[in-house]
């Protein structure tokens, strides 16, 4: 079990939320929350550090227990192979063709059965279950004496799995409770109630709370990154499906009009991505020795970092050709800024062109909406601004926090259409 | 005299895994989905951000524009107005009867795009209680500009497919009153499709004001007791109240 209590959260979470989301959005969670007082909730994933759903849980778990659930967050133990075998499984049911090996399939089962020997006696005894993502969705099937509910929160695009790698994974989801998706576009139908919650960032954190000048100046010198030239920021895993490629090939095509450009590729790894070295090795051989481009590879920076790079970036890129959310779009959006996004998943949800960012196809699509906004710079101002009170309207961990939690009253009081709180 | 309770709601959304890739089979799926997908289809985007006026009032008008670009089919269904239906399977009806008009004049099928298609979602309401009150007609005029995007929906929106009384409850609440004013057929007449519902407050704080006057002491509205503890009443249309009452607790 992970213990997520910071001593920099002393006090009241709720309190500190209310100055962004509004003391009606606190007190509609206490109502909520007033019906799954003493709920013993588990929430189980595959990674502690790295990728949104981490990010989510840090601070979605002490937010459950100050609203007086006792809740716990587990993270599944793996071996090298079972992460190659759920990296392929997240690329294969993203569409992606290819083919597991079923010795990859037995290791997969082997250490979901390991796991489920550790923490069975908690999972057992939860009243509901959150279970994220493929990694540890056998674990229903290996806790045949669980009391509570029981709820498979995907966090991946759905929408045109490869049939055989579903088929597989199918049959460990079908006895769930609920199964949860960001979005409706994501979800493949399922035997049991499908809800559908888009995730959302936390105002609070490292990385989104507001940074002095000097922060953000320290950081830039400390890259050698010029502030007085336009910056243009992606921030995501090395991954290709976020098209670090095809944005340094945007970069690219933009400088020929915009010389004074600099590109910032700032990519994170996680515990449960193998592939990462391999595509930023591909990412520094295309940014071959341009001084302009600056690559930023795990363990160069915190979250704080992220931040002030963020805050800094003229434009910020989220280029993916696949995307479940895209947090880091809502992340940069937040800090008022312009994004220009692939025009795919959750990035649709959040990227209205003209109003609220970008959306484009090609390197090509990308590299014109630089020029464009690197010519009237007002733009990025105002959409900026529109995009930041999208953000607080809709993405913060304040709505996502109301949506689980009315969730959790839904499956655990009987379905209704209409749940009223007196 | 029963007070007016300030409600406050959100939705949450489930997916009905249906979806529709043609006018066909939009019509197809429309026969006999859920009815809760065509509430939400015509009313759950009022509760999303908006950053410009709506162009069509329900989310079947929008995809037939912006997916399948069939502006005639478009244009048709937008006219279609839910309060001019007793409940939603007449709504249902006159949907399916537009498009198979639309249907019959065609000769082409127009599909939308794979990752465009029309996806059938249907929501849950939860509706909190804001533990305020109002008592008076002219409290409202305090009471309005402070309110939720949510409560407007609750009340102005929402309040119109609860069964008996299926009219918005700022008007239920004042006619059970006795208000002789005037008041009730203008707030029946506005449009609550066409603009955010923040516009759509400052419209309704606009109108009371100029009914009720400039705004009264705050102290008048009734504040939540700190001992107000939730229950809950799932499912229950009950739980909104009959003309006579108002919103009375």
């Amino acid at each position: 079990m992970i213990d997520v209590t910071d001593s920099a959260y002393s006090g009241s979470l709720l309190e500190r939320y209310a100055q962004y989301a509004g003391q009606d959005a606190i007190d509609q969670l206490q109502q909520l929350a007033g019906l799954l007082a003493g709920y013993r909730v588990v929430h189980v994933n595959s990674t502690r550090r790295g990728g949104g759903v981490a990010e989510i849980l840090e601070k979605m778990v002490p937010l459950m227990q100050e609203l007086g659930m006792s809740v716990t967050w587990e993270v599944i133990e793996g071996n090298d192979d079972f992460f190659a075998c759920t990296k392929a499984f997240h690329n294969a049911l993203q569409g992606r063709s290819l083919r597991i090996p079923d010795s990859l399939l037995r290791v997969y089962e082997e250490v979901n059965a390991g796991n489920a020997e550790r923490l069975r006696p908690v999972l057992e005894e939860a009243d509901v279950v959150f279970i994220h993502d493929p990694q540890p969705a056998p674990l229903l099937g290996l806790c045949p004496d669980r009391k509570g509910k029981w709820i498979w929160r995907c966090h991946i695009d759905l929408s045109h799995p490869q049939r055989s790698v579903w088929k597989y994974m199918r049959q460990y989801l079908v006895n769930y409770d609920a199964s949860v998706f960001s979005l409706d576009a994501f979800a493949q139908p399922m035997p049991h109630p499908v809800f559908l919650i888009p995730p959302s960032i936390d105002p609070l954190s490292e990385k989104n709370m507001p940074l002095p000048p000097e922060a953000v100046r320290e950081v830039l010198d400390e890259f050698k990154i010029d502030p007085s030239r336009p910056m243009l920021l992606q921030v995501s895993r090395f991954d290709r499906f976020k098209d670090p490629l095809g944005v340094i090939e945007a970069y690219h095509l933009a400088k020929d009009f915009v010389p004074s450009l600099q590109l910032v590729l700032a990519g994170g790894g996680a515990v449960d991505d193998p592939e990462g070295d391999a595509v930023l090795q591909e990412v520094r051989e295309a940014a071959g020795q341009d001084p302009d481009i600056h690559v930023l590879a795990s363990g160069h920076y915190t979250d704080r970092t992220i931040n002030a790079l963020q805050t800094a970036a003229d434009i910020v890129l989220q280029k993916s050709l696949k995307e479940g959310f895209g947090l880091t779009v809502t992340e940069a959006m937040w800090k008022g800024k312009t994004v220009i996004g692939g025009n795919t998943g959750g990035i649709r949800l959040q990227l209205v062109n003209h109003r609220t960012g970008f959306l484009v196809d090609t390197p090509e699509g990308a590299a014109m909406r630089i020029r464009y906004l690197l010519f009237e710079r007002q733009r990025i101002g105002e959409i900026g601004q529109r995009a930041q009170e999208l953000v607080r309207q809709s993405f913060l961990i304040t709505r996502h926090l109301r949506e689980y939690l009315t969730l959790m009253v839904a499956i655990t009081h009987g379905l209704e259409e209409r749940i009223e709180l007196e | 005299m029963s007070d007016f309770v300030i409600k406050d709601c959100a939705l949450v959304t489930m997916a009905t895994g249906r979806r529709a890739q043609t006018l066909r089979e939009l019509r197809d799926v429309l026969r006999d989905v859920h009815s809760g997908c065509i509430y939400h289809h015509f009313w759950g985007s009022l509760l999303r951000p908006q950053f410009s006026d709506r162009e069509y009032n329900n989310d079947f008008a929008s995809w037939c524009r912006h997916s399948l670009h069939d502006m005639p089919a478009a244009e048709r269904l937008s006219v279609i107005d839910p309060a001019d239906h007793p409940d939603i399977e007449t709504l249902r009806q006159e949907l399916t009867d537009v498009i198979d008009e639309r249907l019959d004049e065609t000769e082409v099928m127009l599909f939308a795009r794979a990752d465009q298609q029309f996806n059938f979602v249907r929501s849950i309401i939860v509706v909190f209680d804001t533990h305020r009150r109002l008592s008076r007609p002219e409290d409202l005029v305090v009471a309005l500009p402070d309110m939720s995007v949510g409560s407007i929906f609750y009340h102005f929106i929402d309040a119109r497919r609860r069964e008996p009384i299926g009219q918005d409850d700022f008007s239920a609440w004042l006619e059970g009153m006795g208000c002789e004013d005037d008041i009730c057929p203008v707030l029946q007449g506005i449009e609550p499709y066409f603009e955010s519902l923040y516009a759509l407050r400052d419209r309704l704080s606009d109108l009371f004001s100029s009914y009720y006057g400039r705004p009264h002491n705050l102290d008048q509205v009734e504040q939540p007791s700190p001992g107000d503890r939730p229950s809950l009443s799932a499912g229950s249309r009950e739980a909104t109240v009959p003309a006579t009452e108002g919103l009375g607790d």
